[in-house]
């Protein structure tokens, strides 16, 4: 695979250079549009005169590596070498729709449509080779893209032999024979990842850095505090900014345009907009209990075995306990951007969005434009994480562009991205637990209280965007993941009651972070399933592997105790004498409850004095089934940990009760190279298993298994993320008046 | 508007822009240098990071009226993909690159670094890098990398 995106737009066949490609254009040239039908093999594969294969997919690289690995399974599928394979993602005019980005599914949903895809070509094309040689199938052999006799390998055909212009004319077969594991040759191994050589080099295109003729600079102007309206608008100042090009406003939207970057920052400040006052936030210190309070659109029982209420009557002792996850946010390390063109009815846009196909409807509804006319060109912008501000971004630059006609881009500010893209919703989750007389769980009764995600059918606006509401759009929709999955827990109790509790309205525009939903639930269910084996006096390890019956579960468990030389003792009761108490914790889920397997053992030290905690190290049992790339797991999976570290020690979005105040790094701090903590990961491969996602299941243990350690060494446990100082030393004083 | 001599990555450049420009605009829009990201515009985070006469320097807010006849390097100066840089090169071995929006600041830090410090211990390095930011957890790869650049230098 080439890294040189000259050479990787030149190789590939169907390409409109839609101007100069002069390096001042990274990334913005346009490709002839083509079949993008999701059950036709030319939407995923186009082989082109040179033997080269360009693998079209809606799924895009969020700066995982995916690129990489999405291309090594089209490669064994096709029998072709890695380096012959060129990648084109999330562009709506060339790539087929596979639904957004997210969710854990790029490799374990997208790759096996491409996958499907490529072995219908495949099958094509020795169907073909076996005709023009004149030979049954059977007798070929594929190497590298050529076709040859078995028995006579001088007679051969090429792929790019069989292939004329109109393409494979072919749906995919669903049920087409894929190839056996056995027989992979670059899935499973660490192929350097593709995107690197050009990104310590500047000369990987984001979308930061599109330059297009005739490009003006734009900044969106917005408000303070939530639900602040436009009252009047005084450019006066602005215009004498050198380089100032125009103010657009409609309805509530206000922006200002320059010809370069520096003038359109110095307008935006210049600018003088009156705002109404804002609605209103609650008080931030009361958000948990108002939230469980706030009302309910539905109650569903999530999982639910036995009587668990009867079992919990009857239960020779009881243990209850409530957890609470702040409200987060993605905290993209680049402002979101994105640049935008509408000439000739045309609109196009370049972004970073994960979900670029659903876009065009939301586009659609917000410039009134048919959704034929909008196409999106995915390059990638600083990583996401889930729904950050690029969505936003987008839609600013498609309104401005297509109120004033000319190209724009749109760079959000610092306090756009950290204080204005969406927010994971706040989280509180209460349990009650029975035992017997002889210590077993009897009864195991939890309540979820999360955002409902509330989906308008998936289009048009699925979602909130800032520059639909502002001009006046109505919010149909509001989806914010999957939130409700990791509540039922994996311990096989008798008695079960899990209910997820939905909440009809979130206090910020909410989207999803990283692992929503199973982040937060199995920060309770394994924080909760700690207390329960302190209650009984029994090992945590033991505990889990006491109530889990699945070998792959106990593998990631017992791997990760093992690295990690686990202690085997009840946790909580060592007693420290001086300020720095240490403990180690452990932490298991299944991501869904049926993918990816995980668990992890933090070791922390706690200053007793000052509440700090440090996690000093990491380690990780992790089965993703077969997997693809195993460094690009191991990146992933270390990228899942200490975000999580940082996430679990020190996210938390702040405010008043009027506006966000966490609005840039000193005032949403995250981790940093002094606080990094040791990981060591035991990854799992189950060859012939199916491949499971990697983004998202490491983030899922580790609240819990920090939070766990922390018990472990102080004998009081915090049930808030995150663990700040000042809840670690609340935590201790409560530990401490309950003894005596 | 004013016209302002730089040296960038060895070459005499002119450019013209407000004096208080910030050189990563100048650098970005002037000069269609893509290494330099912009991340915060506050110097909190590093992404931004170019060379001034070899100091690892903040490009966001140092207005580019301060440098007239300064030497400014900037990624794209250090090396290509190439003809990578020991460091970009350590990177490349140690995959330690996710979304990559902060690797110029990382590769910038650890250059400066090296060329002031053959031998750096971790705690040195760490130190080093303690005002970058990586959103990603990319942080101990990146250390490793460093540290094989440091031996590969030595």
């Amino acid at each position: 695979m080439q890294t040189n995106r000259r050479e990787f737009l030149k190789a590939s066949g169907a390409l409109v250079v839609a101007f100069s490609f002069s390096g001042t254009a990274a990334g913005a040239a346009l490709r002839a549009p083509k079949s993008v039908a999701k059950d036709a093999v030319d939407s995923f594969l186009v082989i082109g005169r040179d033997g080269r294969i360009t693998v079209f997919t809606g799924k895009v690289d969020l700066g995982t590596g995916t690129r990489t690995a999405l291309a090594q399974m089209a490669a064994d599928e096709l029998d072709v070498a890695f380096e012959r394979i060129d990648m084109v993602m999330g562009d709506t005019a060339t790539t087929p729709d596979q639904w957004l980005t997210g969710a854990n599914l790029t490799i374990f949903q997208g790759g096996s449509e491409l996958r499907r895809a490529a072995a219908s070509a495949r099958e094509a094309l020795v169907a073909k080779g076996a005709e023009r040689l004149g030979v049954p199938a059977a007798e070929l052999a594929v190497e590298d893209g050529v076709i040859r006799v078995k028995t006579n390998p001088s007679r051969f055909v090429s792929y790019q032999d069989l292939i004329g212009k109109d393409g494979f004319q072919l749906k995919v077969n669903p049920k087409v024979a894929l190839k056996k594991h056995t027989d992979y040759r670059v899935v499973g191994r660490s192929i350097p990842r593709v995107d690197i050589p050009g990104k310590v080099s500047g000369e990987w295109p984001y979308v930061h850095d599109v330059r297009l003729p005739g490009m003006l600079h734009a900044r969106v102007v917005r408000p303070d505090e939530l639900g602040a309206r436009v009252a009047s608008v005084d450019d006066a100042a602005a215009r004498k900014i050198s380089g100032f090009v125009q103010t657009v406003r409609k309805d509530n939207f206000v922006a200002v345009v320059a010809r370069n970057e520096w003038a359109a920052v110095k307008a935006a400040r210049a600018l003088k907009i009156g705002w109404t006052p804002g609605t209103g936030l609650p008080e931030q210190s009361q958000v948990f209990e108002q939230w469980r309070k706030r009302p309910t659109a539905k109650v569903e029982a999530n999982q639910k075995a036995g009587d668990a209420p009867a079992a919990l009557a009857g239960a020779a002792r009881r243990v209850k306990a409530s957890y609470q996850f702040s409200t987060q946010t993605h905290a993209s390390l680049g402002p979101s951007c994105a640049v935008a063109d509408f000439k000739d009815g045309k609109l196009t846009l370049w972004s970073a969005s994960q979900a670029t196909h659903s876009m065009q409807d939301e586009l659609a509804a917000i410039t009134r434009l048919p959704r034929e006319s909008i196409r999106l060109v995915y390059l990638e912008g600083a990583g996401c994480y889930g729904r950050n501000g690029h969505e936003d971004a987008t839609a600013d630059a498609a309104l401005i562009a297509t109120l004033i006609g000319k190209p724009v881009r749109v760079q959000w500010s610092r306090a756009d991205e950290t204080a204005r893209a969406p927010k994971s919703p706040p989280r509180a989750i209460d349990f009650e637990a029975g035992l017997d007389a002889q210590d077993n769980v009897t009864a195991w009764s939890g309540d979820f209280y999360i955002a409902l995600n509330h989906i308008a059918a998936f289009k048009p606006l699925d979602f909130p965007l800032l520059a639909a509401t502002e001009t006046g759009l109505p919010k149909p929709g509001n989806w914010v993941g999957f939130l409700f999955q990791n509540a039922p827990q994996p311990y096989a109790v008798p008695n079960i009651l899990v209910n997820t509790h939905h909440i009809s309205e979130t206090i910020f525009r909410s989207s999803h972070l990283r692992s929503p939903g199973r982040i937060e639930n199995s920060f309770a269910n394994e924080s909760f399933a700690d207390e329960l084996a302190a209650a009984v006096k029994m090992d945590a390890a033991e505990f889990r592997l006491k109530y889990l019956s699945d070998p792959r579960a106990a593998a990631v468990i017992r791997a990760a105790m093992k690295l990690s030389g686990w202690q085997s003792r009840p946790s909580g009761t060592q007693r420290a004498s001086g300020s720095i108490a240490k403990g180690r914790g452990i932490s298991y889920t299944r991501y869904n409850g049926t993918i990816t397997y995980v668990a992890a053992v933090a070791d922390v030290e706690v200053n007793r004095d000052t509440g700090e905690v440090r996690v000093t190290r990491i380690c990780m049992g992790h089965d993703c089934g077969q997997m693809i790339n195993p460094d690009g797991v191991a990146n992933q999976v270390e990228g899942g940990v200490l975000q999580t570290v940082s996430r679990t020690l020190m996210e938390e979005v702040k405010w008043d009760r009027t506006k966000v105040t966490s609005i840039d790094w000193a005032s949403y701090p995250i981790l940093r190279f002094p606080d990094v903590p040791r990981v060591d990961i035991e990854l799992i491969d189950r060859p012939g298993e199916p491949s499971w996602g990697v983004g998202e299941p490491s983030a899922v243990v580790i609240p819990a298994a920090i939070g766990n350690a922390v018990f472990d060494a102080i004998g009081a446990r915090v049930r808030t993320v995150p663990f700040t100082p000042e809840r670690v030393k609340e935590a201790l004083k409560a530990a401490d008046s309950a003894r005596t | 508007m004013a016209r302002y001599s730089l040296m960038v990555n060895g070459k005499a450049r002119t450019v013209e822009a407000d004096a208080d420009t910030p050189l990563l605009y100048v650098l970005r829009d002037n000069l269609a240098l893509n290494g330099p990201k912009f991340g915060c515009g506050l110097a909190q985070c590093g992404a931004c990071t170019v060379h001034v006469d070899g100091q690892a320097t903040r490009s966001c807010v140092l207005p580019v009226s301060t440098l007239q006849g300064r030497k400014v390097t900037t990624l794209e100066g250090l090396g290509s993909s190439a003809k990578p840089h020991p460091v970009q090169q350590a990177f490349i071995d140690e995959q330690a690159v996710q979304c990559g929006y902060c690797t110029n600041g990382m590769v910038m830090a650890a250059a400066a670094l090296l060329a002031t410090n053959k031998a750096p211990s971790e705690a040195q390095i760490v130190d080093a890098l303690a005002g970058n930011l990586c959103r990603c957890g990319t942080h101990q790869r990146i250390v490793r990398a460093v540290q094989r650049a440091a031996k590969q230098t030595a």
